[in-house]
């Protein structure tokens, strides 16, 4: 029950702590930003850490929420949450239809199929300008909740953090339910598990479904924290960036996520410090973190701590 | 039948600059299982250092050269500063290290060389060679030619020689590998040597067709991996095939169908392909052992 | 994954952690207490690079240049430069840094328009005036508040282009674009003004912004019956290798590329394929050949100087474009007297008369860009050269 529990409520500390440190919007802003990332990564990491499964794609389901988020209130004239569910839903159903045939690769393949998944979606997000605004993006409209304007960094950073505590919930429920624990097997050896009587192609659908709705949540949730989305956001870039926060923080972690993704959108900001050397030192950092901690920060570091005590 | 031809000839230009990049892919990843991310980057050293070396009044070849070893250095470098050291981690934190390496190497691009985008002249002048109505660059025989040749080296060196022996044993199984004796550090030490050298000579030989800076990197490294997928990872005819119809697919596309879609249309084919074939075309298949 | 930590890597996460603390300490913000701050959000690297490095150059050297001079109603000034590579997101973060960090009155910048959009809500919302380095005319229709912007629109090229076009009986037009923000936000301006510009669109064709090799898209237009001219509407290295193509493909039509080219290292990578090549721009690169009464011209030749002397670079009109939105800005402080964000706007509001390196520019608050079709000179690449058309 303990190692349940132990996660969301460390997260949810953290998210409660934080703020005593920030002194501006600014800061809340980068806080929202580690959470809405977290999310995204908590997702991908159900995908990759519990199932084994890679995916060079997954900014595409951030993509189509972000978007959903913008396009729908803007022009159908839906509620800003109702599209947000909108967003997951269709993220789903396009996990769900696309998810079969492409889970069916491996390794190497599967991660490029998931690549041109990616793509597609950027293409269309970009090519498509009477509904999408185009390369440029458009405007993401502020949502309102009973007459109360949910607007400005603070707002979501408690918003963001919320759903990312309730994502770590689920998450970790999805691990110990009997689904996780085939999943879990499927990630140690899929012929064995088949042998033993899971459902191989059903689990990794169910992984990938779950994946693309956490996707979903945190790019409609990074529309609003915006007010204007981009295409970018569904790029090839953004999914390498979901993937190398997964593999810092450490595959599998759930505090892993948040930590990968807490190097990747503060550490980019103190590096702003070397001008023109930024890419190059954090080029350095993700090598160094990755030679040093090759398991990731989060179980790296617990296992370290772990010895300590036992000294 | 002019349209045609033009289209062709279009789409082996850039089919032939994924290849060239795709088979240097190849040749880490069968010594060592690493999809090299950085791959794109030696492409850019080849390309940066040449252009450079020239303007520091370096004759061309000279230059081309100097471009060559300076890729070599950089692989060598990735190979002993960042992959050695992990080597017991698995293949994704390999990846993100790769990763790690391009931000690395384009960074000390971006600072060493320059932002902006260079030029090469053609080797054999810029004026136009008429073939059934298609007008093509004498520089895309080049690449051709350039393609065909390391891949000849490639084939000959895996299939012929001791040391190609040896690195695909390493490739097929490490530890067998070592238990009969193969120094697989050594055999991955000179995968990423070689692999940086054929990057650079790419790099060298595309930059009078696509320009270069330091940026180009990620891009090539992307559709090179896609390349070596749809091809069968790890084998270089899948590599020269697969980059090939790549860009001819591109081409067509462009051509026939929709300039917007053209890259959409190519994942299309890929995703049937790979439906159809989950190990690429010239893929081995393999099969897991419990 | 299990993770075995042995004793010596121990050591070294320690000393590696050690290591980042002292970066993180280091990189707080060492602030000045008498200066007045103003923010950049530029794409430095990245795609639009070759804007954002000039953009940054000219801030930084006419910042040094101001300050040398005493500063602005005494006080010096002090630059704050981000580099969101081109990306909405990072702009949007640095937007806001820039405001509630670095407490700066104003930000010049965004590269662009993409950055520039998602940073508008930023400066509105805070009440900072905001000077876009930006193309695209949906920065500045509608008019945003606190949102100024000193390129020319896209809108106002493709008139430019178009009345050059029917000027020399060309009417049939045949359009290549990038699929990038500037390509696709121009080729949809053009499609909007070709009919009241009396020229119609009969070939469409477009690229990627990494593409190599524009053949097909060349060789469609090409075999298109009655197509009379060509028009590129795209920045960066594209439209150089669009010229190439052409030069390869041996098609003879008249080339017009846009503002988006207004740099050397067109010139320089399109080779002789650039020769006889038209486009619109700001008369800052034909400075020298201005007549002497031309009141630009010691503007214009100023600028260029400085530039070229300071950088060892070829001179082009997007660093001049943050030349104009810097010293715009400078004068506004002056005439407001004062460093409050909202004075500093209205007195850019006011803006009457200002000549800078794109032309005169005359604010209202109806028109937050200021430059009339006028300003844009046609050019004509001769010789390896920019030359004025007419």
């Amino acid at each position: 029950m303990l190692a349940r529990l132990g996660p969301p409520a460390a997260i949810a500390a953290v998210i409660l702590l934080a703020p005593l440190l920030f002194q501006s919007g600014y800061h809340f802003r980068i806080g929202a930003l580690v959470w809405i990332n977290a999310l995204a990564v908590i997702g991908l990491n159900v995908l990759m850490g519990l199932a084994g499964q890679v995916s060079l794609g997954h900014a595409g389901f951030f993509g189509i929420g972000a978007y959903a988020a913008a396009v729908l209130p803007a022009r159908y004239g839906l509620h800003p949450l109702a599209a947000t569910a909108a967003g997951a839903v269709l993220c789903a159903a396009v996990a769900f239809t696309v998810g079969r045939p492409i889970l069916r690769l491996k390794g190497h393949y599967l991660a490029v199929a998931t690549l041109g998944l990616g793509m597609l979606v950027a293409m269309v997000l970009t090519n498509e300008v009477w509904l999408t605004g185009g390369p440029d993006g458009m405007p993401a409209p502020r949502p309102d909740l009973g007459g109360w304007r949910i607007s400005g960094p603070e707002t979501w950073y408690w918003i963001s953090g919320t759903v990312l505590v309730l994502g770590v919930l689920l998450a970790q429920n999805l691990r110990i339910s009997p689904a996780g624990l085939a999943l879990g097997a499927l990630h140690d050896s899929e012929v064995a598990a088949g042998t033993l009587g899971v459902d191989v192609a059903r689990s990794k659908l169910v992984a990938f479904v779950v994946s693309a709705v956490y996707g979903s949540v945190a790019g409609s949730m990074l529309a609003f924290l915006n007010g204007h989305v981009t295409p970018d956001r569904a790029g090839f870039l953004q999914s390498i960036e979901f993937v190398t926060m997964a593999v810092l923080g450490g595959l599998g972690s759930m505090i892993g996520s948040v930590a990968g993704a807490a190097v990747l959108v503060v550490i980019p900001q103190v590096l702003t410090f070397f001008h023109e050397y930024e890419h190059l030192m954090l080029g350095v950092l993700v090598i160094l973190i990755m030679v040093l901690l090759p398991s990731g920060v989060v179980p790296a570091l617990s296992s370290l701590l772990a010895r300590r005590r036992k000294e | 039948m002019a349209e045609f031809l033009q289209f062709t000839s279009s789409g082996l230009t850039v089919g032939a600059v994924y290849a060239l990049v795709a088979l240097g892919f190849t040749l880490i990843f069968n010594a060592s299982g690493v999809v090299n991310f950085a791959q794109g980057e030696f492409v850019m050293l080849g390309g940066m250092g040449t252009v450079f070396a020239a303007a520091a009044g370096v004759p061309l070849p000279l230059a081309a050269l100097l471009a060559v070893a300076l890729a070599v250095v950089a692989g060598l470098l990735l190979d002993g500063l960042a992959i050695r050291p992990a080597r017991q981690a698995g293949p994704i934190v390999l990846i993100i290290i790769t990763i790690g390496a391009a931000l690395v190497i384009r960074g000390l691009a971006q600072v060493f060389f320059d932002k902006e985008f260079h030029k090469l002249p053609g080797f054999s002048g810029d004026a136009s060679i008429h073939i059934g109505g298609a007008a093509v660059l004498p520089q895309t025989f080049w690449v051709l030619a350039g393609t065909l040749a390391i891949f000849s080296g490639m084939w000959w060196f895996m299939t012929r020689t001791m040391t190609g022996k040896a690195l695909r044993a390493t490739a097929a199984n490490r530890l067998a590998a070592e238990l009969v004796g193969i120094d697989t550090r050594l055999v991955t030490t000179l995968a990423f040597a070689v692999s940086a050298g054929i990057g650079a000579v790419a790099g060298i030989l595309i930059t009078p067709i696509t320009l270069t800076n330091y940026d180009i990197g990620t891009m090539l490294a992307l559709k090179a991996f896609v390349a070596s997928v749809l091809g069968g990872m790890g084998n270089p005819i899948g590599a020269v095939v697969g980059g090939l119809l790549l860009g001819l697919l591109e081409a067509f596309a462009a051509g026939y169908l929709s300039s917007s879609y053209k890259d959409a249309a190519a994942i299309v084919v890929l995703l049937l392909v790979l439906f159809a074939m989950p190990s690429g075309l010239f893929g081995s298949k393999s099969v897991e052992r419990v | 994954m299990k993770s075995e930590c042995s004793g010596s890597n121990r050591g070294r996460v320690l000393a590696w952690v050690g290591a980042v603390g002292a970066v993180f300490l280091a990189a707080q913000p060492a602030s000045a207490a008498d200066t007045v701050k103003i923010g950049a959000s530029l794409s430095i690297t990245g795609p639009a690079s070759f804007l954002g490095e000039p953009e940054e150059k000219t801030l930084k050297i006419y910042v040094d240049k101001i300050n040398a001079q005493g500063g602005v109603n005494g006080r010096k000034l002090e630059l704050v430069v981000y580099d969101d590579a081109g990306d909405a997101n990072k702009a949007r973060t640095f937007a806001t840094r820039l405001v509630e960090e670095d407490k700066v009155v104003a930000i010049v910048g965004g590269s662009t328009t993409g950055a520039t959009m998602a940073m508008v809500p930023v400066a509105e919302d805070a009440k900072v005036p905001f000077i876009s380095l930006a193309g695209a005319i949906v920065i500045v229709d509608p008019v945003k508040k606190f949102v100024f912007k000193t390129p020319h629109t896209d809108r106002m090229a493709c008139e430019k282009i178009f009345a050059d076009m029917k000027k020399r009986g060309l009417t049939k037009v045949g359009i290549i674009s990038g699929t990038g923000g500037f390509g696709k936000s121009m080729h949809d301006e053009c499609v909007k003004v070709a009919s009241t510009s009396g020229v119609e669109i009969v070939a469409d064709e477009t690229y990627g912004p990494k593409d190599s090799d524009m053949t097909p898209q060349l060789t469609n237009i090409k075999n298109k019956a009655g197509v009379q001219a060509l028009l590129n509407a795209d920045f960066g290295q594209g439209p150089a290798i669009v010229m190439r193509n052409i030069k390869q493909l041996g098609i003879t039509l008249p080339v017009y590329q846009s503002h988006g080219v207004a740099s050397k290292s067109f010139i320089d990578l399109a080779g002789p394929a650039a020769e006889g090549v038209r486009l619109p721009a700001a008369a800052l690169l034909v400075a020298d050949k201005l007549p002497a009464n031309d009141p630009q011209k010691p503007i214009a030749v100023g600028y260029a100087q400085t530039y070229e002397k300071e950088t060892g670079k070829p001179v082009s009109t997007f660093g001049g474009h943050a030349y104009d939105g810097l010293m715009m800005l400078v004068e506004a402080m002056k005439r407001a007297g004062s460093a409050d964000p909202v004075k500093i706007r209205d007195e850019i509001e006011k803006t009457k008369g200002f000549i800078g390196t794109a032309g005169m520019f005359n604010m209202t608050s109806t028109d937050h860009m200021g430059l009339d079709l006028g300003a844009f000179k046609m050019l004509q690449i001769k010789n390896g050269d920019w030359t004025l058309a007419d």
